[in-house]
C-alpha cells in the first residue's frame, strides 16, 4: 500500500471528459446480416415437409393447413400445411433453417416486436404478413452448409458398351453400404407416401433399410405392394418426383431401396414373412387379366380367404410387365417369382383361356360371386398418315410381345420409331441390341412430337438410349410412311411440330412445313399409345355396360354399371404399373365389402 | 491484510469435525444471503451463521435455476442437444458448445476441418474475454466500485457486437456444431476485431489505475479467501483460483485442444493466493486472451471448409462408446463427460463445471470467520456461475 494506490484511482476522473459510450438511437440500430431475428418463409417455395418441425428440440414450430391461402394447395409435392412459429418457445437456434429442404425458410436481422397480447407471437411466416417479411439481411443457411447429403449414391450399372449387345439387366442393385448410405439421407417427412398410388409406407421401409431390418421393410412392402419386386426395379417412381430433397439435390432413391429390400430377403423366407391367409370364406371371385391389376385384386382377397380364379390369355401372368417391358430393365426371373408368391397364397390359374373364345362373361358371371376385368391395354394405337397400313409398319407393342415372348426378330438394318413415351424408348433401346446382335451397328431415329423439356419418357430411359446410339429427334410429327413403286417402305417424312394442343388444351398439333425432313428406315414402329381390346366382351355386355369416352365407366371402387362386374388396371387408368396396383386394392377392398355384405344377408 | 478479532470466543469443533452452535445461546445469528442479492453472482444462496458481523459457518444452496440439462439431453437427439447446452452457462456459453461437439465428434468418429478448429479457438478466447470483463465489474462492484462494472459492460458490448456479427447472436451463439463451425469469418472482421481489442486494453488500463492500484480495494480483497496450495488438489480446483496459489494449471498449455498448441502461451500465476491474486491473475489472463485472438487471426488458414460432412442430423446414431473431453474455460476446467449406447439419444451426459467446486465446498472453508461485508467479494473472487452448479 501506497500513496500511488491512494492517488491512482482519480484517474477515473477523465472519463468526465469522454463522450457517453451508450448508442444515440438504441431502438434502430440495424442487427448484423448474419442476426438470427424472426423467421421469414417463402410459402411458393416451401412444400410443407415439416422437417423443421421435427429438428426443433423446443416444439416451437407446428405444421398447421393453409391450403387456399396466397395459392398454397394441397397437391402431390405439396402437404398445404405451412409451419408456425411459437415464439414463447422458440430458442433462435436456426436448426429449422439448416435443415430446410426446399431452403425456403430463413430469419431476417429484424429483432423487435411489441405486442399486448401474447398469443399473437404465435404466427406462420410468410401467410402471417410481417413488416420483416421483405427484409434484405439475416441467417441465411450459408453455401455448403448441409445437415443432410444432397447428393444420391450412384447405383452400379452396365456401361454402355457392356449393355448393348445383350439383354442382361443394366442395373446392379445396391450393396448393403450403399443402401444404408442412401436411406440415411431420407429426412422421414412423408410427402412421398401421398403421392404413391398406392401409398407406400416409404420413410417407414428406408428406416428399415438404414436398422438393417430388411424382414421387417419386406412386410411392409408387401402390406401395400405384392408388387414390390418389380416396382423396385420399373416403377414410374412418382414419389421420387416429388421428394423433399429433390428441391436443393437428389431425390432420395426410393425405388432402389425398396428393389434393395427384396434382393436382401431370402425369396424362402416372402410366405413366412408376409403370412397366411384367411380362413376360408366360401366366396369365389373371377378375375381376367392376369396383370398387375388383377393379380393385386386376387393377392388382396386369397389373403381374406376368397377363392380367387385368374383367367389369363397368354401362357404366362405378369401382363404388360412380362410381355411389355423389356428384359434388360425386368428379368423374367422377377415376375415370375412375384408370380409365385401370389398364387402360394392359393389363387388359381386358367392360362391360354381367352374370354369370348375359351369361356364367356355370361359364364363366369354365374360361376362367381363377383368378376373382375383387368385386360390392359394390348392394342396398339396407329397414326393413319399415309402407308401406316403398309406391312413394315409396326405397333411397339405387338414387337416387344414378340421380342418378350423368345421369337427370333430379324432385326431391320435401319428403322424410324414415332413417339417419346417409355414404349418408344423400350422398342427402340431393344431393337437396338438386335441390331448390333445381328448386323454389328445401330441405325434407329426415333421421332417424337414433344419438344426434349416436354418429354413424356423417364429422363433416364432418354439419357440411356441416347448412350445406346439411338438418335432422338424432338418436335418432329409424323406425315407419311414413305413406299416406292416396288412397295418397299423407304423411311418416314415428318414436319417440325408448331404446337401439339390448341387453345382449349385438346389435341391438335400443328406444323411447320416447311421444316421436312425424311429419316431412312426399313422399318417405322408406331408407339403413340394403346387400347383395351374390348371385343372380347361380346355385343350384350357392351351394351349393357357405361362407357367414358372408348373406356368402361367405373365408380370410385371400381365397379362397373353391372354389379358383379368390376373393372380395373390400365383399360381404365391409363398404363401404370403402381397405379394398376393401387387400383387392384381398390377393387379388391370393394368386392370384399361387397362379399362381407352378401354373409350378413344370409346371417340375418 | 484484514484484521479479525480474537478466534477464542467461537464455539470448538466437535470431534467429527462440524461446529456445536447453540442458536438458543442468542450469541449466534442465521443469516441468509440471496438467493436475490445483488453480491450473489446467480441464483443461489448462502446460509450464514454469524456471531457479530463475523461468519462462523457457511452452507451453501443451489437449486434455485436447476433446469436438468443433463436429463433433458437424455430425450434429445445429437442435434438436437447442440441449442440447449449454451444454456448451461449464459456468460461464456460456448465452452459448452465445443466440448459437446467434440465429444460427440469424438464418438461418431466426424474429423472437422481445421479451419473450424482456427475459428472454434477465436470463439472461445473471444468468450473468455467477455466472462473477465463481467468478472472484473462484478469484483469491483461487490466492494462497493460500480464504474468499472460500467466500463467493462461497455467493453464487453463491443465484444458482443463482434460476436453478433461473427456467430448471428450476442448472448447464446449457437454457432459450434458438432462437425465444425456454421460459417466463415464475416468481411472485413479482423479490422473490426482490431478495433475492438484496443479499445479493451484501453479499458483495462483504467480499470488497473482505478481497481488494482485502489487502496480500498487492496485493503478489502487481500488476504481475503486465502487457498492453501494444497487445497487445489484436494478440493479439485482448477483455473484462476489455483493459478493464484501458484499451481500452474491451464488445460490450454497442459492438454492442448484445439489449435493452441500452434499458439504462444504461458500459464498466468500468482503466489498471494488471495482474492486480490485472483483478480490480477484474471486481469493479465485477459490480456493473454487479447494476444491469443490477434495471433489466431494472423495465423489462421483463410481458405478450405468449415464444416464436415455429417450422416443426416434428423436419425444419428452414435455407436456405443464413452468419452471426457475438456477446456479451460475463464473459471477453470470445463468438461463434457458423454456416453452414447447406440442409438440416436445420448445415454448420459455429464457437465463438468469448476463453479461446482468452488462455489460449494471451497466457499464452505473460505468462508469462515470472513466478515459478512465481505462474503459477496469472496464468492464473486472464486468467478461462480451458478446455473452450471444445476446443470
Amino acid at each position: 500500500m501506497s500513496v500511488r494506490d491512494v492517488l491512482s484511482p482519480f484517474a477515473a476522473w477523465k472519463h468526465l471528459f469522454r463522450d457517453p459510450v451508450s448508442i444515440k438511437d438504441p431502438f434502430n440500430r440495424e442487427a448484423s446480416e448474419r442476426y438470427r431475428g424472426f423467421h421469414q418463409n417463402d410459402i411458393e417455395k416451401c412444400i410443407g415437409c415439416g422437417t423443421c418441425e421435427a429438428i426443433c428440440q423446443n416444439g416451437a414450430i407446428d405444421m398447421l393447413p393453409v391450403s387456399g391461402v396466397d395459392g398454397v394447395q394441397t397437391r402431390p409435392g405439396d402437404s398445404g400445411l405451412r409451419p408456425r412459429i411459437d415464439y414463447g418457445r422458440c430458442c433462435w437456434c436456426a436448426l429449422c433453417v439448416d435443415v430446410c429442404m426446399t431452403g425456403s425458410l430463413s430469419m431476417s436481422n429484424a429483432y423487435k416486436w411489441v405486442e399486448a397480447d401474447p398469443d399473437k407471437f404465435r404466427y406462420i411466416p410468410g401467410v402471417d404478413k410481417k413488416h420483416w417479411d421483405d427484409y434484405e439481411h439475416g441467417y441465411r443457411r450459408p453455401e455448403g452448409h448441409r445437415l443432410n447429403a444432397p447428393e444420391r449414391i450412384e447405383m452400379p450399372e452396365l456401361e454402355p458398351g457392356e449393355r448393348i449387345d445383350s439383354f442382361a439387366e443394366i442395373v446392379g442393385g445396391y450393396s448393403v453400404e450403399q443402401a444404408r448410405l442412401e436411406a440415411d439421407r431420407c429426412v422421414t417427412c412423408g410427402i412421398c407416401v401421398a403421392t404413391c398410388p398406392t401409398h407406400m409406407p416409404i420413410p417407414e421401409y428406408i428406416s428399415a433399410v438404414r436398422d438393417g431390418d430388411y424382414e421387417a421393410g419386406l412386410k411392409l412392402l408387401y402390406d401395400s405392394n405384392p408388387f414390390s419386386q418389380i416396382c423396385g426395379k420399373i416403377c414410374t417412381r412418382r414419389c421420387e418426383t416429388t421428394c423433399a430433397a429433390s428441391h436443393e439435390g437428389d431425390p432420395i432413391a426410393i425405388r432402389w431401396l425398396k428393389r434393395h429390400i427384396t434382393e436382401q430377403v431370402p425369396f424362402e423366407r416372402y410366405r413366412a414373412i408376409i403370412g397366411e391367409p384367411a380362413a376360408a370364406t366360401g366366396h369365389s371371385v373371377a378375375i381376367v387379366g392376369a396383370g398387375p391389376a388383377g393379380m393385386t385384386t386376387a393377392f388382396d382377397l386369397a389373403r381374406l380367404g376368397h377363392k380367387v380364379h385368374v383367367y389369363e390369355a397368354q401362357s404366362h401372368a405378369g401382363g404388360m410387365t412380362r410381355y411389355g417391358i423389356p428384359e434388360y430393365r425386368l428379368p423374367f426371373d422377377t415376375i415370375q417369382r412375384e408370380i409365385d408368391l401370389i398364387v402360394s397364397m392359393g389363387v388359381e390359374m386358367h392360362y391360354n383361356t381367352r374370354i369370348g373364345a375359351d369361356i364367356s362373361m355370361a359364364q363366369l358371371q354365374q360361376d362367381h360371386d363377383a368378376v373382375v376385368l383387368s385386360i390392359g391395354l394390348w392394342l396398339g394405337r396407329s397414326t393413319r398418315v399415309p402407308g401406316s397400313d403398309h406391312r413394315n409398319v409396326y405397333k411397339a407393342v405387338d414387337l416387344l410381345r414378340r421380342i418378350r415372348d423368345g421369337e427370333q426378330l430379324q432385326a431391320p438394318k435401319s428403322m424410324v420409331v414415332i413417339g417419346g413415351g417409355n414404349v418408344a424408348m423400350d422398342i427402340a433401346r431393344s431393337m437396338a441390341r438386335l441390331q448390333q446382335q445381328q448386323h454389328g451397328q445401330i441405325a434407329i431415329t426415333l421421332t417424337a412430337l414433344e419438344d426434349k423439356s416436354h418429354f413424356l419418357a423417364d429422363p433416364v430411359e432418354i439419357k440411356e438410349s441416347i448412350e445406346e446410339q439411338v438418335t432422338i429427334l424432338d418436335s418432329r410429327g409424323p406425315q407419311e410412311c414413305m413406299v416406292d413403286d416396288q412397295d418397299n417402305l423407304l423411311g418416314l417424312r415428318t414436319w417440325r411440330v408448331h404446337s401439339i394442343f390448341d387453345e382449349n388444351g385438346r389435341f391438335a398439333p400443328s406444323y411447320d412445313d416447311g421444316d421436312e425432313m425424311v429419316h431412312e428406315g426399313e422399318w417405322v414402329v408406331e408407339a403413340i399409345g394403346q387400347m383395351s381390346d374390348v371385343a372380347i366382351l361380346g355385343d350384350e355386355l357392351t351394351e349393357k355396360l357405361d362407357w367414358n369416352r372408348g373406356r368402361i365407366q367405373v365408380d370410385e371402387d371400381g365397379r362397373t354399371s353391372e354389379s358383379w362386374l368390376w373393372s380395373a388396371g390400365d383399360m381404365v387408368r391409363g398404363p401404370d404399373v403402381v397405379h394398376a396396383v393401387a387400383d387392384g386394392h381398390r377393387t379388391a377392398r370393394s368386392i370384399h365389402a361387397h362379399l362381407s355384405a352378401l354373409d350378413k344377408q344370409e346371417n340375418a | 491484510m484484514a484484521e479479525y478479532p480474537d478466534r477464542s470466543q467461537y464455539p470448538a469443533h466437535l470431534p467429527d469435525g462440524s461446529c456445536d452452535i447453540d442458536l438458543s445461546s442468542g450469541k449466534y445469528l442465521k443469516l441468509w444471503q440471496g438467493p436475490n442479492h445483488p453480491g450473489i453472482t446467480g441464483n443461489m444462496s448462502v446460509e450464514l451463521t454469524v456471531c457479530g458481523d463475523e461468519v462462523v459457518e457457511g452452507r451453501t444452496h443451489v437449486g434455485y435455476l436447476h433446469r436438468g440439462f443433463e436429463k433433458l439431453m437424455e430425450r434429445r437427439t445429437f442435434i438436437q442437444c447442440f441449442p440447449i447446452v449454451c444454456r448451461i452457462c449464459v456468460p461464456e456459453p460456448d465452452f459448452n458448445e465445443y466440448c459437446y461437439a467434440a465429444a460427440v465428434e469424438e464418438l461418431a468418429g466426424v474429423e472437422v476441418p481445421e479451419k473450424a478448429n482456427w475459428i472454434r479457438t477465436l470463439i472461445l478466447e473471444m468468450g473468455r474475454v467477455n466472462s473477465y470483463l463481467m468478472y472484473l465489474g462484478g469484483q469491483a462492484g461487490a466492494f462497493g466500485q460500480g464504474v468499472i462494472g460500467q466500463w467493462t459492460t461497455y467493453a464487453r458490448d463491443l465484444m458482443l457486437d463482434r460476436f453478433e456479427e461473427l456467430t448471428g447472436a450476442r448472448i447464446y451463439h449457437m454457432f459450434i456444431l458438432p462437425g465444425g463451425v456454421r460459417d466463415d469469418l464475416p468481411e472485413g472482421f479482423d479490422q473490426r476485431m482490431e478495433e475492438t481489442l484496443r479499445e479493451i486494453e484501453s479499458t483495462l488500463a483504467d480499470v488497473h489505475d482505478t481497481m488494482f492500484r485502489n487502496a480500498v480495494f487492496k485493503k478489502r480483497a487481500m488476504g481475503l479467501g486465502r487457498v492453501d496450495p494444497a487445497w487445489v488438489d484436494e478440493y479439485g480446483v482448477t483455473g484462476p483460483v489455483a493459478r493464484a496459489a501458484g499451481v500452474a494449471k491451464d488445460v490450454r498449455s497442459d492438454q492442448p485442444y484445439l489449435v493452441y498448441r500452434e499458439l504462444d502461451l504461458e500459464p498466468v500465476i500468482a503466489h498471494e493466493s488471495d482474492a486480490y491474486a485472483r483478480a490480477d491473475v484474471r486481469r493479465r489472463d485477459l490480456l493473454m486472451s487479447v494476444d491469443l485472438i490477434r495471433q489466431v487471426l494472423a495465423r489462421m488458414p483463410r481458405k478450405g471448409p468449415v464444416m464436415a460432412t455429417l450422416p443426416n442430423v434428423l436419425h444419428w446414431k452414435i455407436p456405443r462408446g464413452e468419452t471426457y473431453v475438456r477446456g479451460e474455460c475463464s473459471r477453470g476446467e470445463y468438461g463434457y463427460y458423454l456416453v452414447t449406447d447406440g442409438s440416436g439419444y445420448p445415454r448420459r451426459v455429464n457437465v463438468r463445471g469448476p463453479s461446482y467446486t468452488h462455489a460449494m465446498a471451497l466457499l464452505e472453508k473460505l468462508i469462515v470467520n470472513v466478515n459478512i461485508s465481505d462474503v459477496a467479494g469472496l464468492l464473486v473472487s472464486l468467478h461462480t456461475y451458478p446455473p452450471e452448479i444445476e446443470r
